[in-house]
């Protein structure tokens, strides 16, 4: 069982952020091409400083918490699934806070598709009123 | 380079990006600042186990010594970048995404996605 203390943790940060997208419904894992795309940069600076501080041996993983595994340069695969875990948690987390305090991000919620936002317009209706929005058009639009 | 060095390097840098690549502005905004503060408790959990467990060794000649639950201070300024860096790209993929799809359909929107 000891082997799988890395990748448990992992597991663990996937399965407490869920109900943030299934309950709460912020709509993270459903815009996932964006997702993707928000994570790569991230994703491609912090393997490459993994790898350089493994090389440099600034740090080390334990043979017996972790699969056991190593990829080439020595990573553990755990490592590289917690550039990915991470960054997609951290952006949950952060499309929750917005959603349920409301303040600005700087770029527009998800609702805020443009068949939302021209229905609303047409009705004038305020932002705020935003339950039933889902179902309709904008919805499938906020993903692509 | 120490580890200390890069994590410092690293938080200059992610603060650039938001600033003066991307403009996205986060380290300006409560949002962002509240996000953060969430992640750092799960962060200091998650981490406080991964190097409490030795999971994870450092080399002590390269990160100052000090510790926070059991993880080197500098795992900190790591985790601040890897998560900045993240989310400044997620809200720069999310404006332009969202910016692009509006002039296409429909005109009277709001001026501006950087407010």
């Amino acid at each position: 069982m000891a082997h799988l203390t890395y990748l448990g943790l992992l597991v663990g940060c996937l399965v407490v952020t869920a109900p943030l997208e299934v309950l709460l419904g912020v709509r993270v894992y459903a815009r996932w091409r964006r997702l993707l795309l928000a994570v790569l940069p991230e994703f491609m600076v912090f393997v490459a400083w993994v790898l350089y501080a493994i090389a440099a041996g600034h740090w080390d993983y334990s043979a017996t918490r972790t699969l056991g595994v190593r990829l080439p340069g020595g990573m553990p695969p755990e490592e590289l699934l917690f550039f990915l875990v991470v960054p997609v948690c951290a952006v949950l987390a952060f499309e929750a806070v917005r959603k349920v305090t409301g303040w600005e991000a700087g770029y527009p919620a998800p609702d805020d598709s443009p068949g939302t936002i021209a229905a609303r317009n047409e009705r004038g209706a305020d932002r705020g009123a935003q339950s039933g929005q889902s179902g309709q058009s904008g919805q499938s639009e906020a993903d692509r | 380079m120490t580890y200390s060095a890069l994590a410092v390097l690293a938080v200059v840098a992610v603060v650039v990006v938001d600033l003066v690549v991307y403009r996205t502005r986060l380290v300006t905004r409560r949002v962002f600042w509240v996000a953060y503060v969430i992640v750092l408790f799960f962060q200091l959990l998650m981490n406080g186990v991964l190097t409490g467990l030795d999971v994870v060794t450092y080399d002590p000649s390269v990160i100052w010594g000090l510790r926070i639950a059991y993880a080197p201070v500098e795992d900190l300024l790591f985790g601040f970048a890897m998560v900045t860096l993240t989310l400044a790209s997620w809200a720069a993929v999310n404006r332009r995404a969202n910016t692009a799809r509006r002039r296409g359909f429909d005109t009277r929107t709001r001026r501006s996605s950087t407010r």
